[in-house]
């Protein structure tokens, strides 16, 4: 019981999230409302009517808008926030390319969602891996806590000098975004001692006028900034670290990095996984090895920068490794599963098994993470679909 | 660990219920997780919502396929025959209803309350649209023993967005009135 009592709140992941951009002081919000999502921005709208946070709440007419809306208010130094989810996403997408392009550090909610058509609401997450070729540090969760946490944590990360890139936090639909669970809400002060205000080098001076985005020839520095966005990327495992334990020393919550283990130490068999099915699968774990199977869990926090080297290393001595994407790359594998084969290329000779599991929301049961335990001890390589009917 | 599922129609509040347990849980210093399972958003379809209580952090996120407890706030919606799928044996059955426990059909400890009058009684909805999720916790909190009738109550005060004091009334009636069809 002891380490129950350390929570003070219950809340749902939504609710989490909003208290994530209130204790992080957020100066602008702007917002377009989506099913799941919504609940966040509708908290938000309340701390701002009730004069819990000084934000300016701007309601915009798109999400296309909300990202330019946040663009613009980062541009002159304000932290920024948003929140979206599914399709709303997608209708961002091209301001996302904008906002990394920039180097403006936004931190953005999403709540993973199924796309269309048919309708579902339900949790799935292609609609954030279609974005992770935006240039934005992407971070999977898998508890209300690390949703929050995720908000404070990403902006410190977001705004450091060394990476200057926005982050967007993930929560899968209604398994965490409508699902109450306890919190440890932090206080004010312990944030803002983590978190130091925004002081964006190169914001829009009106005493120092500038030129923002404007052009490039093609021998112009286009290709150099870009290689720049990559560079910044790929070292921003650096920053991450390193705030990552900072967290760990303010608040006593140790989170690992870009990828977290569990129970590795002596696994030969091992299944990747992100979001709330790191989770559950977690709990499997644990009942194998209570069932004397030496399996463990490897869950990818962060998929941008994607944490090749990190996995590679993780599963050297296995004999065999899954992979769960609750994505599709049409035509293709898993995202995960293609970029985990592209980090053991070379490198490791352990069969790779990709699966693809409760797309648009379907539950990923107990019984369906012990089918897929089940073939990466048989060492099978192929590409899976899990749970899914014959014919509908 | 103890997992409760709640079945109601949309409208009736069965998320709210599931939320209320969590939290009447939590305050006592217990592990609480609650979440809803949406059919389509409407009111009138059906709803299913989750509660897992424990002592220490609840890892699993399914949805809940073996059940401690069922609720059931709508008892038309027991005419769809999988609300009383995977129940455990030595599970709980408690539905809204004026009748006789003996009378459900199941293997189940079964229980009923006629929060439907409860609610009237106290003025929360009317006999169209009554207000009885506040009522099943009670009688919830009653036949499992599962959290003690003040922070049932006091749950109910927290989280009732409006006529707090007729929801925490209702509650402790329904708690006082439960039938069970064994002796507990």
């Amino acid at each position: 019981m002891q380490a129950v009592q350390k929570y003070n709140a219950i809340m749902t992941g939504n609710e989490a999230v909003a208290f994530g951009a209130k204790l992080a002081r957020v100066g602008f919000i702007s917002a377009y409302p989506i099913t799941p999502q919504t609940t966040i921005v509708e908290k938000l709208a309340e701390m701002v009517a009730n004069r819990e946070i000084s934000a300016h709440y701007v309601e915009v007419e798109s999400e296309h808008s909300a990202m330019a809306a946040v663009f613009a208010s980062e541009l002159v130094g304000v932290r920024s926030y948003t929140a979206t989810s599914s399709h709303g996403l997608l209708y961002m997408h091209e301001m996302l390319h904008w906002t990394a392009g920039q180097r403006l550090p936004v931190v953005m909610s999403v709540v993973n969602r199924a796309l269309g058509p048919p309708w579902n609401i339900w949790t799935e997450q292609t609609d954030s891996m279609n974005q992770k070729e935006t240039g934005w540090l992407q971070v999977y969760c898998e508890s209300n806590q690390e949703a929050l946490d995720s908000i404070l944590m990403g902006y410190k990360i977001a705004e450091s000098p060394d990476v200057l890139l926005p982050l967007m936090s993930m929560e899968d639909a209604f398994i965490l975004s409508h699902t109450s669970e306890p919190v440890i809400l932090p206080d004010q002060d312990q944030v803002d001692s983590f978190l130091p205000p925004l002081n964006l080098s190169f914001r829009v001076d009106l005493k120092n006028p500038m030129g923002y985005g404007s052009y490039s020839t093609p021998d112009g520095p286009y290709m150099e900034l870009r290689k720049d966005m990559m560079d910044s990327l790929r070292n921003s495992r650096k920053v991450i670290s390193k705030v990552t334990k900072e967290f760990g020393e303010t608040f006593g919550r140790n989170y690992s990095g870009l990828i977290e283990k569990f129970m590795m130490e002596d696994a030969e068999y091992a299944i990747i996984a992100s979001g709330t099915l790191a989770s559950t699968g977690k709990y499997v774990v644990s009942k194998l090895r209570q069932e004397g199977k030496k399996v463990g869990l490897i869950r990818v926090r962060f998929f941008r920068p994607f944490p090749d080297l990190e996995i590679a290393e993780a599963v050297t001595d296995l004999k065999g490794v899954g992979v769960i994407d609750r994505s599709t790359s049409y035509g293709s594998a898993g995202p995960t599963a293609l970029e985990v084969r592209s980090a053991l290329y070379g490198k490791s000779e352990i069969p790779v098994a990709a699966f693809i599991a409760g797309l648009g929301g379907r539950d990923v049961k107990v019984e369906d993470f012990e089918k897929m335990f089940q073939y990466v001890e048989q060492g099978k390589t192929g590409n899976f679909y899990i749970n899914v009917k014959e014919a509908c | 660990m103890f997992e409760v599922r709640f079945h109601g129609r949309g409208g009736q509040g069965a998320v709210t219920a599931s939320e209320i347990l969590a939290h009447a849980a939590f305050n006592e210093g217990k592990y609480a997780v609650s979440f809803p399972f949406f059919g389509t958003e409407r009111r009138g379809a059906p709803v299913t919502a989750f509660t897992r209580i424990d002592d220490g952090p609840i890892l699993i996120k399914t949805q809940i396929y073996n059940p401690d407890a069922v609720v059931i706030l709508d008892p038309y919606v027991m005419t769809r025959g999988d609300v009383l799928s995977g129940i455990k044996n030595e599970g709980y059955l408690l539905v809204n209803t004026p009748q006789d426990p003996a009378r459900l059909g199941s293997e189940s400890k079964k229980a009923t309350v006629d929060a439907t009058s409860i609610a009237i009684a106290r003025g929360l909805g009317d006999r169209t649209n009554p207000i009885i999720n506040t009522s099943m916790i009670g009688a919830l909190a009653r036949i499992t023993g599962l959290i003690d009738r003040e922070s049932a109550i006091d749950a109910v005060r927290e989280l009732s967005p409006r006529k707090k004091e007729e929801n925490a009334m209702a509650a402790a009636d329904a708690y006082d009135s439960v039938r069970m069809g064994w002796v507990r």
